[in-house]
This record gives structure tokens, C-alpha cells and sequence, in this order.
């Protein structure tokens, strides 16, 4: 008997009992529609997250400089001169400074801004457009000027879309907003766009703090690991000891978090396999009774000549196509199912091709497994007790 | 000329507990091409165990059963299954239909086994219902059929495979007399057009019909011969 003739008796079958298949199936559909549910959502906060980093500058290496020795001091120029002398390698230096201080304007103090000196590199490093004005220049860090760059919060929320050429008191001092970036979150209080940038040699005069952590730029990402050779020996040199700074590469950071998403997944996707174990169980269940069912129909199937591997075939390819269907609809109902969900959470969560093929590749492979015990039982039947079976 | 069935002192032996059934009990036949025999016995004496053994759905505990020749008592399950494929047409007493297959799909079944082609299924098929008569009740299920009915269409399948033997098993035990005549009459019909018929039944006048008479008693042969001369005591 071939294929699609036992195929097209599978679905005649599974269709004359549309309520039994479709619970046999309901263990299959939820544990595919799990899975697929769970990948299209992990998957959604992996490319989130790595997009988040991306939009950083894959090609930025952060230093910072975390102990100190009384007698070996990092100094910015010897980072200047380091960049400069591998400019092959390096598109851009900031020394950085997080700066604690108090923000006011008017009457009004804001706390939950990121205060940060930089230099003028900075932004070109960090992709950070300018909406208005102008990002820090030369002259202001050699100078030390007393001007801020904000960002949208500030310009839209505290200064109502006019902040350029307004002063804000940061530490007591008056800084001129010459410049505002770009939107990148949603312009709220204590979002990305809560910021302030002034010069670093400003920023360290007025708070008598040493600048301590430095970002590079690569000229691409695959000069990262090199980059940070260089560093980290240039550094090593005048600390002589490995524990007193540490260098970060984002590329490095997207790759342990995809490595970290994706063992998560691995983990919540082998939980939501057991729900396909139930499945298959519940498959074998409905098969042996369906078996049993039909004892006196294999019976006459044997007599006109069935031998046990059609029998075997037709049972298996039955449980294998209802396995299959369920599977189907299991998809069908993940992919719906984490569109709404992803639309809830904010983040674009549609399962990947191989991931839907694996599904329903599973779900067939479970049907064929958990059909196999009561496809044996069929075809062992002997052909004259199942024609005398009442 | 080799017989087509031969059997050889042929038993079957059924261990129930302490108890020992001889459900055959040494049986020696000989059946040859065109012949129409019918197996005759009261009830348990033994006649669908011997269809069975004849029909290649049971082996025999002991003797040897040849099959146009070549021995086929100790056969596996998918050898037996081929044997009947080809071979061997049922007719059964309850029918035997497949209830959830119309009739042309019933009719296809053996074909469907024996690996011919679709299109070959459907005419052979189509050839065998007509044979019977129902070519207009090709889409019915056979719950849509009447008994004579259903029965012409398990006669339909047995022959589309063009058997060398059919096996009728009790063929006219569940119809009204009107329609038992009719069905052998068909079968008379059968064995006229070339066809070696082996029929059960415990109906003595049904069993008149043919060309030869076995009657068995207790796994035993106690007559066979033409029946004329065999329900004379
Ligand atoms: N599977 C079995 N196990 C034990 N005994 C059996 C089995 N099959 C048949 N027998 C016994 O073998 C004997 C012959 O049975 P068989 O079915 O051949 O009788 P029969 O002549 O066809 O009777 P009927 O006219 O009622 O159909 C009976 O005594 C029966 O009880
Ligand atoms: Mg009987």
C-alpha cells in the first residue's frame, strides 16, 4: 500500500472523529505552541537587547581604572598619547567622568540625571546626533568652559523646546546649554534622555575628581581584541597589576547575552517540552484504543492480504498525521499567540523559520514514537481472533 | 494433475486447560480446479477451523497442507498474508465489510494489498461490483445496504482479485431463504465460468447445489462424495 493511500486513510479517520482527534491533539498543540511561543519571545529580547548594544557602537571599548596606587597614576595625556600613536587602530578617545553633583534650575533640584564629563570624540563614538546646537568642541575642553549639552528631557520637559543658550547650576556653577541630542528613548525623567554632558577637564576642576574611565572606538570591531591588547599592556605598565583596571568590549558583552538568552531559552523551551511528552502520551493512549477499536477491521484487512507492515504503516502514519496536525495548529497558535504578546510587551516577537520546521518536525518524529506501541499491537494481531472480536 | 489443495492428515489441536480439542482430527483432502465442494457438519464438528487452515489464516498443529503443489503449513504471517492476496477469496458469514469504506473502496481493498496502481484498483474494482449487480451502489457505506446486498459486495471482493479459490464461510447463514438462493445461485454461477468453490454450511439443501459433499463429524471426515447419495443414512 503506498503512502498517500494511507495517508488519505489517516485523514479519513482522523476526520470521522473530528471532538477525539482534536483531544488527542490538544496535548501536541500546547506543547507546540509553547515552544513556539517561548522562542518567538526570547527571541524578541535577544534581538532587543543585542539592537540595544548595536546602537551603542559595536566598535567601543570602556576602561576604567578601578584601583589606585599612590605612586603609579594613570594620566590622560599617556591615553592621548596611546591613541595617537595607534590611530590605525583607534578612530577616537574620551577620557569619562561620572560626576555626583547636584542639578538645579530655578528652584527645582533633578536627581535622577546621568551627569557625565566626556570630550568631544564622545559623541561621534557613542552615534549620538545632535537635535539642536552643538556637541562639546575643543575649546570648551581646553578651556574649560562652563557649557552642558542635554538631552530631550531637559529641552522638552524642564527648558519647553528652548534650552539653548539657558544656563542650569550644576555644583553651584552656571553652565550654558550650547547643544541637545537627539531623542532615544522617550524623553521621560530618568530615561536615556536624562543627561548631561560637560567637559571632563571641566568637570574634573570644578570636582576635584580624577578621571578614571576612558572610552575607545575602534575603527572597526575586529580591532577590538587588539585595542584592548594595547590597552590593557600600556595600562599593565604603569599599574603593574591586572586587577587595577579592567577593560569591556561591547561586542564581547552582545555575545555573552545572546550566549545567556539563548541557554535561557534552551532551558524554558526543554521545560515546555514536556508538555509534548504529555502529548505523545496522550497519543498513544487514544491510538491503543482506536486499536482495539478496530481489532475486527484489521482482522478483515488481514484476511484480504494486509501484511503487518501495512497495518503497522496505516497506524503509524495515522498517529504520525494527527501529530502532525496538532503540531500545525500548535504553530498556528503560537505564532498568534506571541504576536499579541509581543505587541503587549513592545518588542517584535516572531518565531524564526528553523524553529517552526523544528517544531513540526518533533511533533511528527513524537506521533511516530508514542504511535509505535499500539501500531506493533495491530500488526500482531492474528488475523482469525481479530475476525472473530466482538 | 497436482490437486489444488491438498491436505495431509491435518490437526488441529486446542489445549484448554487439562483439556485437549482436536478441532480437526487427521483430515486428507483433495480439491481440484473447478470443483464446487461443500463442507457440511453440525455445529463444532469442526468446518471453520478447516476453512481457516484452507484459507491460509491458521497453520495446522500437524500435517501438511499443499497449495497447488508447494507446502504451505508452516508458513509465516506475511507469507500467508501474500497467499491470500492472491490466491484466496473470503466470503464470510457476517459480511465482514468495512463500515466506514463505501462499497468501491470495500470492493478495492485486496487490490489495494496486492500493490496494483490506482487506476487499475478502480476498474478491477468497478469490473467485480458489476459482476454482482450493484455498479448503481458504488458510493453507498454498507450500512446503506441491504444484507443480500452487502453480502454481493463481499462476493464482489473476493473475486476482483480473480482468486483460484473461493472460500465461503456460513455465506448464506445471516440472509432469508429467498436471498440464500439468489447468493448461490451466484456462486453455482461462479463455478460454471471456472471458478473452484469451497463452500461451509450445515444446511443440507444449500449444500445439495454443489458438485461434491464433505461431511465431518467431531474433526473428521465420516462422507465425501457426490451429494446424492450423501444424506442417506
Ligand atoms: N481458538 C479456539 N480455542 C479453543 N477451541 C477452539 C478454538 N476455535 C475452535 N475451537 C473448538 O474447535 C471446535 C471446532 O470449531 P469450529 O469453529 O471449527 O466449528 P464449526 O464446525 O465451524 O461450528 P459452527 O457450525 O458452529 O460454526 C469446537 O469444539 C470449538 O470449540
Ligand atoms: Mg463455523
Amino acid at each position: 500500500m503506498g503512502f498517500t493511500q494511507a495517508f488519505k486513510l489517516a485523514l479519513k479517520s482522523i476526520l470521522s472523529s473530528k471532538m477525539r482527534s482534536l483531544l488527542t491533539m490538544l496535548g501536541i498543540i500546547i506543547g507546540v505552541g509553547s515552544v513556539i511561543i517561548l522562542i518567538s519571545l526570547m527571541n524578541g529580547v535577544t534581538n532587543e537587547v543585542v539592537s540595544a548594544f548595536e546602537s551603542m557602537g559595536t566598535n567601543v571599548l570602556n576602561v576604567s581604572i578601578v584601583g589606585r596606587n599612590s605612586s603609579r597614576k594613570i594620566n590622560v595625556n599617556d591615553m592621548y598619547e596611546l591613541y595617537t600613536n595607534n590611530m590605525d587602530v583607534f578612530m577616537a578617545m574620551s577620557p569619562t567622568l561620572n560626576v555626583s553633583g547636584t542639578i538645579k534650575y530655578g528652584t527645582t533640584t533633578y536627581t535622577s540625571t546621568s551627569l557625565n564629563g566626556v570630550s568631544e570624540d564622545y559623541a561621534k563614538m557613542n552615534q549620538l546626533e545632535m537635535q539642536k546646537g552643538r556637541f562639546l568642541a575643543y575649546s570648551d575642553l581646553n578651556d574649560y568652559h562652563k557649557v552642558a549639552v542635554v538631552g530631550t528631557y531637559f529641552d522638552q520637559e524642564v527648558f519647553n523646546n528652548n534650552s539653548i543658550g539657558k544656563y542650569i547650576k550644576i555644583n553651584g556653577y552656571q553652565y550654558e546649554i550650547v547643544g541637545v541630542i537627539e531623542e532615544q528613548d522617550d524623553s521621560a525623567e530618568g530615561s536615556t534622555d536624562d543627561c548631561i554632558y560637560i567637559p571632563y577637564t571641566t568637570a574634573a576642576k570644578v570636582s576635584y575628581s580624577k578621571v578614571s574611565s576612558f572610552t575607545f572606538a575602534t575603527i572597526n570591531p575586529e580591532y577590538n581584541e587588539y585595542g584592548t591588547y594595547l590597552i590593557e599592556n600600556s595600562l599593565y605598565e604603569v599599574l603593574q597589576n591586572e586587577n587595577y583596571y579592567s577593560v569591556s568590549d561591547r561586542a564581547t558583552l552582545i555575545e555573552t547575552a545572546t550566549e545567556m538568552t539563548s541557554m535561557l531559552t534552551m532551558v524554558l523551551v526543554g521545560i515546555a517540552s514536556i508538555s509534548l511528552l504529555v502529548g505523545g502520551i496522550g497519543i498513544m493512549n487514544i491510538m491503543l484504543v482506536s486499536v482495539t477499536e478496530r481489532i475486527r477491521e484489521i482482522g478483515i484487512r488481514k484476511s484480504l492480504g494486509a501484511k503487518r507492515r501495512d497495518i503497522m504503516s496505516q497506524f503509524l502514519i495515522e498517529a504520525g498525521t494527527t501529530s502532525a496536525l496538532g503540531g500545525i495548529i500548535g504553530i498556528v497558535f503560537g505564532i498568534f499567540v506571541s504576536e499579541i504578546l509581543g505587541n503587549i510587551v513592545g518588542i517584535n516577537a516572531s518565531p524564526t523559520f528553523p524553529s517552526i520546521m523544528i517544531s513540526f518536525s518533533i511533533s511528527v518524529f513524537i506521533g511516530i514514537l508514542f504511535g509505535f506501541l499500539p501500531a506493533n499491537k495491530a500488526a500482531k494481531l492474528n488475523p482469525i481472533d481479530a475476525l472473530r472480536y466482538d | 494433475m497436482i490437486p489444488l489443495i491438498e491436505l495431509k492428515d491435518v490437526y488441529k489441536i486446542y489445549q484448554m486447560g487439562d483439556n485437549t480439542v482436536y478441532a480437526t482430527k487427521g483430515v486428507s483432502l483433495k480439491i481440484f480446479k473447478g470443483e464446487f465442494v461443500a463442507i457440511v457438519g453440525q455445529s463444532g464438528s469442526g468446518k471453520s477451523t478447516l476453512m481457516n487452515i484452507i484459507g491460509c489464516l491458521d497453520v495446522p498443529t500437524k500435517g501438511k497442507y499443499f497449495l497447488n503443489g508447494s507446502d504451505v503449513s508452516a508458513l509465516k504471517d506475511d507469507k500467508q498474508a501474500d497467499i491470500r492476496n492472491k490466491k484466496l477469496g473470503f466470503i464470510f458469514q457476517q459480511y465482514n465489510l468495512i463500515s466506514k469504506l463505501n462499497v468501491l473502496e470495500n470492493v478495492e481493498l485486496s487490490l489495494l494489498y496486492g500493490g496494483y496502481s490506482s487506476i487499475d484498483r478502480v476498474n478491477l474494482a468497478k469490473a467485480a461490483i458489476a459482476r454482482v449487480g450493484l455498479s448503481d451502489k458504488m458510493k453507498n457505506l454498507p450500512s446503506q445496504l441491504s444484507g443480500g446486498q452487502q453480502q454481493r459486495v463481499s462476493i464482489a471482493r473476493a473475486l476482483a482479485n480473480n482468486p483460484s479459490i473461493i472460500l465461503a464461510d456460513e455465506p448464506t447463514g445471516a440472509l432469508d431463504s429467498q436471498t440464500g438462493i439468489r447468493v448461490l445461485n451466484f456462486l453455482q454461477k461462479l463455478n460454471n465460468e471456472g471458478n473452484t468453490i469451497v463452500l461451509i454450511t450445515h444446511d443440507n439443501n444449500i449444500a445439495m447445489k454443489a458438485k461434491r459433499i464433505i461431511k465431518i463429524k467431531d474433526g473428521e471426515i465420516i462422507y465425501d462424495g457426490v451429494p446424492e447419495n450423501a444424506f442417506e443414512e
